[in-house]
């Protein structure tokens, strides 16, 4: 079997001028197909960098509550009403907003701003300059080192400026593992201090983050905060409907879909179109090998084989381009939201594997279906 | 008395049906035998490409049988019988029909790979019947490089690279000029026939019939007339 697949490879590779189509076919469209992806899943994940960064296990919210981003503030009972539920081990407010800074050089800024629970700061991030318990000093705020950190002028421990006509002042630099989607600076202060410095509604209080005392004990939590008139869902879950508004309910689902399938759509005519060119022309020949004695499964071996390793061939490439532009961009666009995922990888692999399936079906059918006597007969 | 390498009996082989329906061969019965080179020879149409294809098992007929080694070979399956080509027949094409993007020793050690045979030891095999056609020196040519007279030595040695008993030539001489046809036949006759091998050429090339031992005329799907040819009488 080794021979006759080294037979296949060379009958692929030496024809130079196909083999490099094809190749060069299949690596733009897995890097289509793979560039979109990635740039879905990088915003997908911004869009949830709040749930990440805070690592609660439960996120009680209005019903209606689509994205992290977009909290709908609860009376202050439900957290009450939350805490004193049976199975819950501990649950603290979280105020989520956004504010406008003023820096020192006159420019407005808009900011998140994340206001954590004064007692138990749940979900602070983690510091690289200061010191946590200076977060209960006077105006004091935590700025988030991360793409956008620039837009701030880059503050040291101490900087000054002014967030919603109110003094602030900066006493820790943090790091979390995902910026936000948004493109605007970070900041994190206690709850308190997040809805006396930021205008806001009658309802202050943006997310109950939940630690329920066993994983069992959360459908209960869920069913309970239900009856409340709120909703519960664990950090997947919520994520998970965050990504599912990105995908329905913008537009940005459908474009990205519409572009892989394009990116498919290349992929499979080049490579089809190229295969069956390929075969086309060998076709006596493959008919010459049906005469001398191969059986019709060797020639399907033959083809399979070389349908594969194009396309893999192609799938290596594509993504390896792919990668390194990704990783290019981000030198010069810190904040550039592409991230290539598992899922990415398999998705590209799957229809790469289509695309190979597609391409050999053709030229195996066609292949079958020659009979040796036509070479005798011309 | 020699050793029948060929008994056909009683071939028939028609195509389309109704009023499309053309006799391409109707009732041939032949022997051929081991040491022999038997020339079909006929006009167009007459049915020899057909009964070769049938003799060497490419072709199945309507009825009558094919037996070669004591096997009739139209009561094999498809995989079997592409088996027994593989190990008992050796073709050599009107057209050659070698891979121009190989090498022209990967080219005739092809049917010992498809035999599943390691690759190195398939390409000496290879360039030992490329030496025996004299053709070593140019073993890691692609075909193209090759002039017609030495591609068609090259299919031959693809041919007989697996030792088949009986080899097939459809129209060897077609698509070479007189002289180089006629060298390869004898080249054949000199090399490659031995007493356990048949050679069975399909030709309309009457200059390289002096090579023949037998050679069977067809006319409208028949055999009109057997001639013994003079190498036989050498």
């Amino acid at each position: 079997m080794r021979s006759l697949l080294t037979l296949a490879y060379k009958l692929l590779v030496n024809d130079r001028a196909k083999f490099a189509a094809l190749t060069v076919g299949l690596t733009f469209s897995v890097f289509l197909m793979v560039q979109m992806t990635s740039m879905f899943s990088g915003i997908l994940q911004r869009a949830s960098a709040t749930v990440v960064n805070t690592g609660a296990a439960l996120w009680v919210m209005d019903p209606a509550v689509t994205t992290v981003a977009n909290s709908i503030p609860m009376p202050d009972y439900v957290l009450d009403a939350v805490r004193s539920m049976k199975g819950v081990n501990y649950a603290v407010p979280l105020y989520s907003g956004a504010a406008l800074v003023k820096l020192n050089t006159g420019v407005y800024q808009s900011v998140t701003v994340i206001g954590l629970d004064d007692t138990s700061l749940f979900g602070r991030p983690r510091l690289l300059d200061g010191h946590i318990e200076d977060i209960y000093g006077d105006n004091a705020f935590i700025v988030v080192r991360d793409a956008e950190f620039g837009k701030l002028d880059r503050p040291t421990l101490g900087t000054a400026f002014e967030i919603n006509d109110h003094r602030a002042v900066v006493v820790g630099i943090a790091a979390v593992p995902i910026s936000g989607l948004f493109g605007i600076p970070t900041l994190y202060t206690t709850y308190r201090r997040a809805i006396e410095d930021i205008p806001s509604m009658r309802y202050t209080l943006s997310y109950i983050l939940v630690q329920p005392k066993t994983g069992e004990s959360i459908a209960d939590i869920q069913a309970h905060v239900e009856a409340l008139g709120y909703r519960a869902l664990t950090a997947d879950g919520f994520m998970h409907q965050i990504t599912l508004f990105y995908i329905f309910q913008t537009g940005l689902g459908t474009n990205i879909l519409i572009m892989t399938v394009i990116s498919f759509i290349v992929g499979l005519s080049i490579s089809g179109q190229t295969f069956y060119t390929f075969i086309l022309e060998n076709l006596d020949r493959f008919g010459a090998l049906k005469a001398i004695g191969a059986k019709a499964r060797d020639l399907v071996y033959v083809i399979l084989f070389q349908a594969l390793l194009t396309s893999l061939t192609g799938y290596g490439l594509g993504v390896g381009l792919c990668a390194l532009l990704i990783a290019l961009a981000k030198l010069r666009l810190p904040d550039y939201s592409a991230t290539i995922t598992y899922v990415n990888l398999s998705l590209a692999l799957g229809m790469v594997l289509v695309i190979a399936a597609v391409s050999s079906y053709i030229g195996v059918r066609k292949v079958i279906r020659v009979q040796p006597f036509d070479i005798f007969r011309g | 008395m020699p050793t029948a390498a060929i008994h056909a009996h009683e071939l028939v082989k028609w195509f389309g049906e109704g009023d499309a329906k053309t006799n391409a061969v109707r009732t041939v019965s032949l022997d051929a035998y081991c040491g022999e080179m038997l020339y079909i020879v006929g006009p167009s149409g007459s049915g020899k490409t057909t009964l070769l294809s049938m003799l060497s098992g490419i072709l199945r007929p309507n009825a009558g049988t094919v037996t070669i080694k004591g096997q009739d070979i139209w009561q094999l399956s498809d995989d079997e019988l592409a088996e027994f080509r593989l190990h008992t027949v050796g073709f050599v094409f009107q057209d050659y029909h070698l891979f121009p993007r190989l090498t022209t020793a990967e080219n005739v050690a092809i049917p010992l790979i498809l035999k599943r045979r390691p690759w190195a030891p398939s390409l000496s095999a290879a360039l030992h019947y490329l030496d025996i056609v004299g053709l070593q020196a140019r073993a890691e040519l692609p075909p193209i490089k090759l002039s017609g007279g030495e591609q068609q030595r090259v299919a031959i040695a693809r041919a007989i690279v697996g030792e088949p008993d009986l080899l097939i030539f459809d129209e060897p001489t077609a698509s070479l000029d007189g002289d180089t046809g006629r060298r390869i036949v004898e080249f054949v006759r000199t090399h490659v026939l031995n007493e356990t091998r048949c050679i069975v050429i399909v030709t309309h090339d009457s200059r390289i019939q002096e090579f023949a031992d037998r050679t069977m005329t067809m006319e409208d799907g028949r055999i009109t007339g057997v001639v013994e040819g003079s190498s036989r009488a050498q």
